[in-house]
């Protein structure tokens, strides 16, 4: 602690270097924090997929229909327990901007292929009833103010027209992980509203098995039952699915990986620069702390305690507002629909806060071993 | 007593066939030739010669910053030149301090904090260091001035703290390698008159390197480098005067 004073004194020199070098890191973090939190993001989907789940598709698209009278025959398959089915709907609430997925749902099985929705049974009861009810997330209702028994028009643009749905159901996830942003109405009115070409088929099944081990051997059954049949099938696990499904946009994972790496070698090139730069304006001191008694060792960890408080203190204030930058994002209705879940994982954080820290040491490692191997009689003798 | 012949047998600092070369684009400098010097305690020794005559690298042998290339110095009973780089550092934060051309001071640093750092390598408390530091800033006549960054005092004033670094932790002897360089004759006499109460006062043991003349009158005895060995041109003050050398 005694030395403090000399090691704050050092670092406060010069201001405007420090505050740049701060804010390398503080900017480096920043960016880190949020990427990963995109990537977790995107990623959301994949860590909550259920493991006894699998999406069956048309083997041509996702968008491409199926027969309905393929979930009776799939049901037939040994190990399969529950056998739901889905269509994308693709309506507009008000305004394009305000986009949020809406499903029609088959109301007998879903829930049973879904448990970790929970809706009230009350509210479900209600919803089954009606057939132009609606169920709708937790983060959905929030953002526009839905409540139960508001009549809400959805304009089609798939399916033309405007449909009218009652909110009779706010469904929330079982433990904070789940989508909260969808709108899910009947099929049955969806059926009786929809095109003729629509009537018989729909977007896809997913199918809950009764252990995930037969989930691939169910997979392979399903896939050549439907074979060389006018509607083929691809069917997959739901973690296969979201991950194909997260692809699609791109690969995340290793476009954040790029960019990470190259902010942060530029910052380990740019801190490392600023250090030996500061080294070299000081070397006469540094030459008469040796002089005067201090070892090549405490001179060394002068050097590196500077630039590890660089590090550390820049990268924990970045990390700090990219969190608070992400939980203000997650509430953001407009990204709430293209990102449900928005928030940086602990372990992220705790891979932040190494790669700062380890770029502190590396960074100061060079500029601090000249310290170190300096001799008094070189360096007073170029001044 | 000072000698230069290395008839002395119980001397502070005693220097034995000092040698020391470099080599400098690939020729080889002889710059210390045998060199032999004894300096008792209490002593005040100037070394004077032409630039190049080794009189800063004698010094920086004798401080311990740097090794010769043959030859013994013993100061207090402690062979320096058979010590370790470590060991070394630790000999010199007890025995010897520096005072510099260019005083090479701390610049982020007070004139109190840059008194104090040979004191934080001991295991004195604050307040015990805060007391020496006080001391010291108050021979040297700056206790007014121990708030002061180096930026806000005069050359001499930054000579006088730089001083005060060195004799703060009460070393056995003082290293001054042009402590008049920089300065005025008004500032350089002020110093010279602070490194006199020092000698005279504090029985301390100065060794000096000077271009000066009239600076190195100052010194009980004056030695010149020539052909990398010392020569004696001084002669010591007072009752000395006469004594073997």
């Amino acid at each position: 602690m005694k030395y403090a004073r000399l090691l704050f004194a050092n670092l406060f020199r010069k201001k405007i270097r420090l505050s740049l070098s701060l804010l390398s890191f503080f900017a480096a973090l920043l960016l880190f924090g949020v990427l990963a939190a995109v990537k977790a993001a995107f990623s959301a989907g994949i860590d909550v997929a259920g493991v006894d789940r699998l999406v069956v598709i048309n083997r041509v698209s996702l968008i491409q229909p199926i027969p309905i009278s393929y979930a009776d025959q799939i049901q037939q398959i040994q190990g399969v327990k529950y056998v739901t089915h889905s269509n994308w709907f693709g309506g507009i609430y008000q305004d394009p901007k305000n986009f949020f997925p809406q499903f029609a749902i088959d109301v007998d099985t879903f829930r049973k292929v879904f448990p970790e929705f929970v809706v009230p049974d009350a509210q479900w009861q209600k919803f089954l009833q009606d057939r132009e009810g609606a169920v709708v997330g937790a983060k959905l209702a929030e953002r526009f103010g839905f409540k139960v028994g508001d009549r809400v028009p959805i304009q089609g643009t798939i399916f033309p027209g405007t449909w009218e749905f009652n909110i009779d159901a706010i469904y929330k996830g079982k433990d904070g992980n789940q989508d909260e942003s969808q709108f899910w109405f009947q099929y049955a009115y969806f059926k009786e509203r929809g095109p003729e070409r629509v009537k018989s088929t729909v977007g896809w099944y997913t199918v809950r098995v009764d252990n995930p081990d037969n989930a691939p051997r169910i997979a392979k059954t399903i896939d050549g039952q439907f074979a060389n049949s006018p509607y083929e099938t691809k069917t997959d696990t739901e973690k296969g699915f979201a991950t194909g499904f997260a692809k699609q946009i791109g690969n995340i994972g290793a476009l954040i990986f790029i960019v990470g790496s190259v902010v942060f070698f530029t910052l380990l090139l740019v801190t490392a620069n600023t250090m030996a730069i500061s080294v070299r304006e000081r070397t006469s001191e540094l030459a008469v702390l040796k002089a005067v008694g201090f070892s090549d060792m405490t001179v060394l960890w002068f050097v590196m305690a500077e630039s590890l408080i660089i590090a550390v203190v820049g990268g924990a204030a970045g990390l700090l507002v990219s969190m608070a930058l992400t939980a203000g994002l997650s509430k953001s209705a407009a990204l709430a629909s293209v990102l449900p879940i928005i928030a940086i994982p602990f372990s992220s954080l705790g891979v932040g806060a190494i790669l700062a820290f380890a770029v502190g040491i590396v960074s100061g490692l060079m500029p601090a071993y000249s310290a170190m191997r300096l001799r008094v009689v070189d360096a007073l003798r170029r001044v | 007593m000072v000698r230069v012949d290395g008839s002395g047998t119980s001397s502070l600092i005693q220097v034995r066939g000092l040698d020391k070369k470099y080599s400098r684009g690939g020729e080889e400098i002889h710059v210390l030739q045998g060199l032999n010097l004894d300096v008792d305690q209490g002593d005040f020794v100037a070394f004077m010669g032409p630039s190049g005559s080794g009189k800063t690298t004698l010094l920086n042998l004798l401080g311990g910053l740097d090794v010769p290339t043959a030859g013994s110095i013993t100061v207090a009973g402690d062979a320096i030149t058979s010590m370790s780089r470590g060991a070394l550092t630790t000999w010199r934060a007890r025995h010897v301090g520096f005072v510099f051309q260019m005083y090479n001071l701390i610049p982020v640093l007070t004139a109190f904090q840059n008194v104090e750092l040979p004191l934080l390598l001991t295991s004195l408390s604050k307040s015990e260091r805060r007391k020496h530091v006080e001391t010291a800033l108050g021979v040297v006549g700056l206790s007014d001035r121990m708030q002061h960054f180096p930026r806000q005092l005069s050359g001499g004033q930054e000579q006088r703290v730089t001083i005060a670094r060195a004799i703060v932790s009460d070393p056995t002897f003082l290293l001054c390698d042009e402590p008049t360089g920089d300065l005025d004759r008004k500032s350089a006499d002020e110093i010279m008159h602070l490194v006199l109460t020092l000698v005279k006062d504090y029985k301390k043991t100065v060794l000096m390197v000077t271009h000066d003349p009239v600076v190195a009158e100052k010194a009980d005895i004056t030695l010149h480098l020539d052909k990398g060995a010392l020569v004696e041109s001084g002669k010591l003050a007072g009752a000395m005067a006469g004594g073997a050398r």
